[in-house]
């Protein structure tokens, strides 16, 4: 191991880590935005309704992450609607293509996380709220979605992490994020062991420390779970 | 539309590829998983600390760093080792490089799983089976595995999808499987959307297939269950 190639590029490293975190971050509030009304209608009991956003779960689930960027940054272009239109200003920023790919990637993931614990609420929780006379509406957003958020909170502290490493396919459309500085490291040098470990350390680094912040969430949020202590 | 039909053989001849690298490295997982699985229920605290190593490091690592990480990093290992014992220089193929990466990968995943399988089974079973006089490897072979697969089988089907999902890599290391073919007939034709999204249709057409089988596993090894 070189430790001076890693030192010398370890400010790259640094930037690459921040343009990762924010890809990461603003992708997880897009796509967290879009998921929860994903998930309201695919639990609808109308065929019709449910049937779009289970379409959708299906398709961004099915199918890989980096089909869905390439589907982005590469095939926008192909339409020459897009290409004349105000898009293109968006469509021909890789990091523009970036986030929307991970935010409608996630969004999926998240609906059908949400879906899930949405369909798993006790009935008679909701049978309560309807014998007290609440609306629907107030149903939803005082009992179901409530629970929703805090039953999901394992699953979703996974999607997380899931992110953070999709979020290295950035790398491969000209992102320097903390993946693509290890590839220019690899690149200008061929020192391929300490470029690649240097950069498998910090995200194993974060995760870890997403891992500890959804702990120390459960611990609040589901503290009424734990076994009594004596 | 007649340019889709043109280059679909390639498409295909790509898809095949995935559909190699997907069944050969989800072998490699098996094995490793299963190796991972009774190295973490084993009453060795080297076998357990290495196999705990082994899945927190992968887990925690994105797939594509493991990836290039093996990719360059064993090529040059290989060499350096080929060197010392008086070889000429070898290239490491990329197809072998992205099935043992995914396998290397994957096997980490499998170890959970195969070990809560495990965990599963009960321990009267395997008491029994000794109480016969089996040796560890035949209650191994004829009841804990059997028995196991059953309590595997979900948590195995969405790691056999993920895996699918991550063969679509080994194009970054110039693997010429459906993606990397639909970029190239995408270029060509400078119609990518519409390739890629034949590609992402086709990882549909995989996992959907995949999801019979797994459904006739399920009931194959579920028969001495009753169920309501």
């Amino acid at each position: 191991m070189d430790f001076e190639v890693i030192i010398k590029y370890l400010p790259l490293y640094l930037r690459g880590l921040q343009t990762t975190i924010i890809l990461v971050a603003i992708s997880l509030v897009l796509g967290l935005c879009l998921a929860i009304p994903i998930a309201l209608l695919a639990t609808s009991k109308n065929k019709w309704v449910s049937f779009l956003p289970k379409a959708y779960i299906y398709f961004f689930r099915g199918t890989p992450l980096l089909v869905q960027m390439f589907l982005i940054y590469h095939g926008m272009g192909q339409f020459e609607v897009i290409r004349e239109s105000f898009l293109w200003v968006i469509f021909k920023e890789a990091y523009a293509c970036a986030l929307i790919a991970f935010a409608l990637n996630t969004a999926g993931y998240t609906g059908e996380i949400l879906r899930g614990t949405i369909e798993q609420t006790a009935f008679g929780e909701i049978e309560a709220a309807k014998s007290c006379g609440m609306s629907t509406a107030m149903i939803y957003r005082r009992i179901i979605l409530p629970s929703t958020f805090r039953r999901a909170l394992p699953a979703y502290g996974n999607e997380v992490i899931f992110m953070l490493h999709g979020s290295s396919l950035a790398g491969l459309i000209t992102i320097v994020d903390l993946f693509g500085a290890a590839k220019i490291v690899n690149a200008r040098n061929f020192v391929p062991f300490e470029s690649f470990i240097t950069a498998g350390v910090i995200y194993l680094i974060v995760t870890f420390l997403i891992v500890w912040v959804f702990k120390r969430a459960e611990r609040h949020w589901h503290a009424y779970l734990r076994p009594r202590e004596s | 539309m007649l340019q889709v039909i043109e280059y679909l053989p390639l498409i295909l001849k790509g898809m095949v590829l995935t559909v190699e690298v997907a069944l050969l490295s989800v072998l490699i997982a098996i094995v490793l998983g299963m190796i991972g699985a009774l190295a973490k229920l084993s009453r060795s605290r080297i076998a357990r600390g290495l196999a705990g190593t082994y899945t927190t490091l992968i887990r925690g690592i994105p797939e594509l760093v493991t990836m290039l990480l093996i990719f360059f990093g064993g090529q040059i290992l290989v060499n350096n080792i080929g060197a010392k014992l008086g070889m000429e220089y070898i290239d490491v193929s990329p197809f072998f490089a992205g099935v043992i990466t995914i396998g290397f990968i994957y096997g980490a995943y499998m170890t959970e799983t195969f070990r809560g399988g495990i965990m599963a089974v009960s321990r009267g079973e395997i008491e029994a089976g000794y109480a016969f006089g089996m040796t560890p490897l035949q209650v191994f072979l004829r009841i804990t595995f059997p028995a196991m697969v059953r309590h595997a089988l979900p948590s195995f089907g969405n790691n056999w999808l993920v895996l699918i999902k991550a063969t679509a890599l080994v194009s970054v290391i110039g693997l010429q499987d459906m993606v990397y073919n639909a970029g190239l007939a995408g270029g060509s034709t400078r119609q990518p959307f519409t390739f890629f999204l034949v590609v992402a249709f086709l990882f549909l057409v995989i996992t959907g297939f995949s999801d019979v089988g797994t459904r006739w596993l399920d009931k194959r090894y579920s028969v001495g269950v009753r169920k309501a």
